[in-house]
């Protein structure tokens, strides 16, 4: 059993190209579908969950179908499936990246992806900040200006959201319908 | 050596605690410990990993793990920086199984992922200006008219939600035609 465990988070490990969201449908389709471990309610329950809390959602995820599973030992194998493939593969490219970094033919190609990876990082923020109030537009816009130009920690913006949020809450949440 | 491995483990302790908001959220903080507060990678190495995690599976976080624990301080490095931005996830998530399934819907919880809300945007919105407009020459993303034109096509082709392996792939691919062969 920790075995199939094992085995099912590894191969969604080895498959998950392009992080989080683009590795949900397959989470599903294993766990769901072909495994049958969990219901499909629990896993949509589980996603805004897996979102809300600090870390990849992919991990995330593991650990939870792993502890509903096999407790400890479940969650344990599901987070060494997740994680090898993508420890391995990154290991061995760091081992080889700077004898190969300065060759023209990679260079060449490195300046056609940085651009493009910049794109992907900008194509959500369009998507997410679309619908959203130009208040908190004006939030998130201060937060990208302070830790990018004056190299402020995340850490306390984000602390300083969550405090504010709460305090919304208590203030306003009743009015608001929370 | 000891010190090193201490504060590679504390900093990607810290990363994966305050990981809120999935991988491109994670890069600023990413960004500012490893590359701010650190220096264990320049402004450039650090546009380099986060192009080959776009193109090699898992999240970025364990990957930059992997990778700067391995610059840092080797084969020993990259498992405890690995080790290290697992261990809140892995905390979290089962206290969140076991105890607080019902918090789900509270509305205290609401609340605080709420305000972070605005902060992630922000988080993702900074990761995107510090790879445009580095301090250091070596580092930048746009160096003549091509860069923006492969930005502008990127950019669309996410937006219309082409898969970005295929993205990243073409736009290498593009590199190489218009900077290696040209």
């Amino acid at each position: 059993m920790l075995f199939d465990i094992f085995k099912t988070f590894f191969k969604i490990g080895v498959f998950t190209f392009g992080g989080g969201y683009a590795m949900i449908p397959l989470i599903g389709a294993e766990v769901i579908d072909r495994r049958g471990w969990i219901a499909e309610k629990d896993f949509l329950e589980l996603l805004t969950l897996a979102q809300s809390a600090p870390g990849p959602i992919a991990l995330n995820t593991a650990v939870f179908v792993g502890y509903k599973m096999q407790r400890y030992a479940g969650a344990l194998a599901a987070v060494m499936g997740v994680v090898v493939p993508s420890f391995t593969i990154i290991l061995i490219i760091a081992m080889f990246f700077s004898d190969i970094r300065d060759n023209q033919w990679v260079d060449a190609a490195f300046r056609g992806m940085r651009p493009a990876v910049v794109a992907l990082i900008v194509a959500p923020v369009i998507g997410l900040a679309r619908g959203m109030h130009a208040a908190l537009i004006a939030v998130a816009a201060a937060v990208a200006a302070a830790v990018w130009y004056w190299g402020f920690s995340p850490v306390w913006l984000l602390l300083a959201g969550a405090a504010a949020g709460a305090l919304w809450v208590a203030l306003r949440g009743k009015e608001a319908g929370l | 050596m000891i010190a090193t491995l201490c504060q590679l483990f504390a900093s990607y302790l810290k990363i994966g605690f305050f990981g809120f908001g999935g991988g491109y959220a994670m890069l600023s903080l990413i960004q500012n410990e490893v590359v701010v507060q650190h220096a264990w990678l320049s402004e450039a190495q650090f546009a380099d990993i986060v192009a080959v995690s776009q193109m090699t599976p898992g999240p970025i976080a364990i990957n930059s793990a992997t990778y700067v624990g391995y610059e840092v301080a080797g084969i020993v490095g990259s498992v405890v920086a690995t080790l290290a931005v697992c261990l809140p996830a892995l905390t979290i998530m089962m206290l969140i199984t076991r105890f607080f399934m019902r918090l789900h819907g509270n509305r205290y919880v609401k609340g605080i992922v709420g305000g972070m809300q605005p902060v992630v945007i922000g988080m993702i919105g900074a990761a995107a200006l510090l790879l445009i407009f580095p301090s250091s020459d070596d580092a930048r993303s746009f160096i003549d008219a091509w860069s923006w034109i492969l930005f502008a096509l990127t950019l669309l082709g996410s937006l219309r939600k082409v898969n970005p392996i295929l993205l990243i792939l073409l736009s290498a691919a593009a590199g190489i035609l218009i900077y290696g062969v040209f």
